[in-house]
């Protein structure tokens, strides 16, 4: 029966989308139920601390050079041993990011010499004013770590001479 | 005509024209929902249980819409272009009866509005009065995509309109009447799918182009004419067309249901039990409503189903296979009908095997047509 081919072949496109009526939906019920995020998908940033609470981020602003959105500013400031953010000379004294800007490519976090910004999973970034776009540093630090005190720190002079901590293995 | 009787005709009227709108409002969702489950979707579910309050929050959002209405529109035309859709989607089904007879308040209540001896005729031309409104409204926009979609409405529906209303000729040859109420009688035994399934499907593929369906959606082919003859419509104006819309697709699936599918007639393996019409006439409007809900889940399906065809295709198959096959199968029936009068009533049965040959030799000329341009191309 090859003439009856061409009405077979509707009948055989409709049989598909009828059975795929009784497949289940593909749908995830999103604000109720939350697929996780891939191992590197690039979220909202977050600031890293060291163990002992210490910000990992020098204030260096290689971050914000390297931005090709101009989304990054930086403004850093000196460490005494009295009053102590992160390791070495200088610390961020200001570290805004501009979410509208914000194209998540990642350059930051390559170009930080020190580990300290990384993406996070982050995603959900909504806001309602230009202004709440602006995320300052309090909002991008992680919190402190279990067994680490807060900055600023009160140091013991001449530990934390080093801003970028030194590389374990060379070949990383 | 006594007072009474007017009141029940009001009273009908009203009713109808409620469940038309109401009904309108979730076919919308019925479709969106339908359409997910094809798309292996959930569809609408935020509002309310199952998503059933969406059609009151999409009404709702479109009667608080701004109403545009372009510089240079014809005022007059533009407003009126969505009200004279609508009102033949409307009144067009006046003619289908929803049950039999009832027993109600010390009164015999029909269970239709209008018993109209040239029912079916009056559906013919009601159902062509539509098309003004669709021409009308693609004319005063005052815009080239609208004005393409209404000159598509208007060919294509004129042109299936012929192949549809060929294809009702069978069922009142069959009947003898043109009456409503006489032809869901006249399917008492057996319905007319069994003895025009031919008919049937000419009667199902017109339908599509008559309302404007996938795959036949022309006039408002979004990827060609952004939304055809509405582009220039928003607000309740855009409201009042897709009404119109799928209120011809409720009104042309009862059409269906009554003029091929028994009407209000119980499915055939429930006659003479109690859940026959005859036993228990208010079973009537549920046998309808069920007819309805499958014959437009067809509707959805086929939607969900076929891409769109070329406009000249359209054209060629309303034309060159839809009209020749519909002729033919008249002087079938005609032919064995007057075998059955002259010689046996059981030769009524030559009527659809002679028509299933019919359509298998429309499909194999077809094929070889195809196939002759695909060898010309190669």
């Amino acid at each position: 029966m090859r003439v009856l081919e061409p009405l077979i072949e509707l009948v055989r496109g409709l049989w598909t989308t009828l059975r795929s009526m009784f497949e289940k939906p593909v749908t995830i019920q999103y604000p109720e139920q939350k697929k996780p995020v891939k191992v590197r998908f690039r979220g909202r940033h977050i600031l890293k601390r060291y163990e002992n609470g210490l910000e990992k981020c020098i204030g260096c602003a290689l971050c914000a050079a390297a931005c090709p959105a101009d989304a990054i500013f930086v403004e850093s400031s000196e460490n005494t041993d009295e009053r102590r953010f992160s390791p070495g000379e200088r610390y961020a004294s200001t570290y805004e990011i501009n979410m509208l800007r914000c194209i998540f490519c990642g350059f930051c976090e390559d170009a930080c010499p020190t580990e300290a910004i990384i993406l996070g999973d982050q995603y959900e970034l909504s806001f309602t004013d230009r202004r709440q776009a602006i995320y300052p540093k309090e909002m991008l630090i992680e919190p402190i770590p279990a067994g680490g005190a807060s900055t600023p720190q009160k140091t013991e002079p001449g530990k934390y001479t080093r801003s970028v901590p030194e590389m374990k293995d060379p070949q990383d | 005509m006594t007072f009474a009787l007017i009141l029940e005709w009001l009273i009908k009227g009203i009713i109808w024209v409620l469940v038309l709108l109401l009904g309108f409002a979730y076919l919308t969702l019925y479709e969106r929902k339908a359409l997910a489950r094809i798309q292996v979707r959930v569809g609408p579910n935020r509002t309310g249980p199952w998503g059933i309050l969406q059609p009151i929050a999409d009404a709702v959002k479109l009667i608080f819409k701004e109403e545009l209405m372009p510089a240079r529109a014809d005022k007059l035309l533009f407003f009126l272009a969505p009200v004279v859709t609508l009102a033949p989607a409307l009144v067009i089904t006046a003619v289908v009866p929803w049950g039999p007879t009832l027993h109600l308040f010390g009164r015999d209540i029909t269970l239709y509005i209008a018993d109209v001896n040239v029912g079916v005729l009056y559906i013919m031309s009601v159902a062509s009065i539509a098309v003004y409104g669709i021409v009308l409204a693609g004319w005063s926009s005052n815009n080239k995509y609208a004005m393409m979609g209404g000159l598509r409405s208007s060919a294509q529906m004129i042109s299936y309109e012929l192949a549809l209303g060929l294809s009702f000729v069978g069922v009142i040859l069959l009947a003898g009447s043109a009456r409503m109420t006489e032809i869901v009688e006249a399917q008492k035994s057996a319905w007319f799918v069994l003895l025009q399934p031919v008919g049937t499907a000419i009667f199902l593929i017109a339908t599509l182009a008559e309302v404007n369906r996938a795959p036949f959606d022309m006039p408002e082919a979004e990827q060609e004419l952004t939304a055809g003859y509405h582009t220039e419509y928003s607000g309740m104006k855009f409201a009042l067309l897709f009404m119109a819309e799928y209120d011809k697709m409720i009104a042309i699936s009862a059409i269906g249901a009554t003029l091929f599918f028994g009407g209000y007639r119980e499915f055939w393996f429930l006659s003479n039990t109690i859940l026959s019409v005859d036993k228990t006439p208010w079973l009537g409007p549920i046998y309808m409503f069920i007819k309805l809900i499958i014959l437009l889940f067809g509707m959805i399906w086929v939607r969900a189903t076929f891409p769109r065809i070329r406009y000249d295709r359209l054209m060629a198959f309303g034309w060159k296979i839809l009209l020749p096959l519909s002729l033919v199968l008249i002087f079938i029936t005609a032919t064995g009908i007057l075998l059955a009068q002259q010689i046996n009533s059981w030769l009524l049965w030559s009527i659809p095997i002679l028509s299933l040959a019919a359509g298998m030799i429309t499909i194999a000329l077809m094929y070889r047509t195809l196939r002759r341009k695909e060898y010309a191309r190669a």
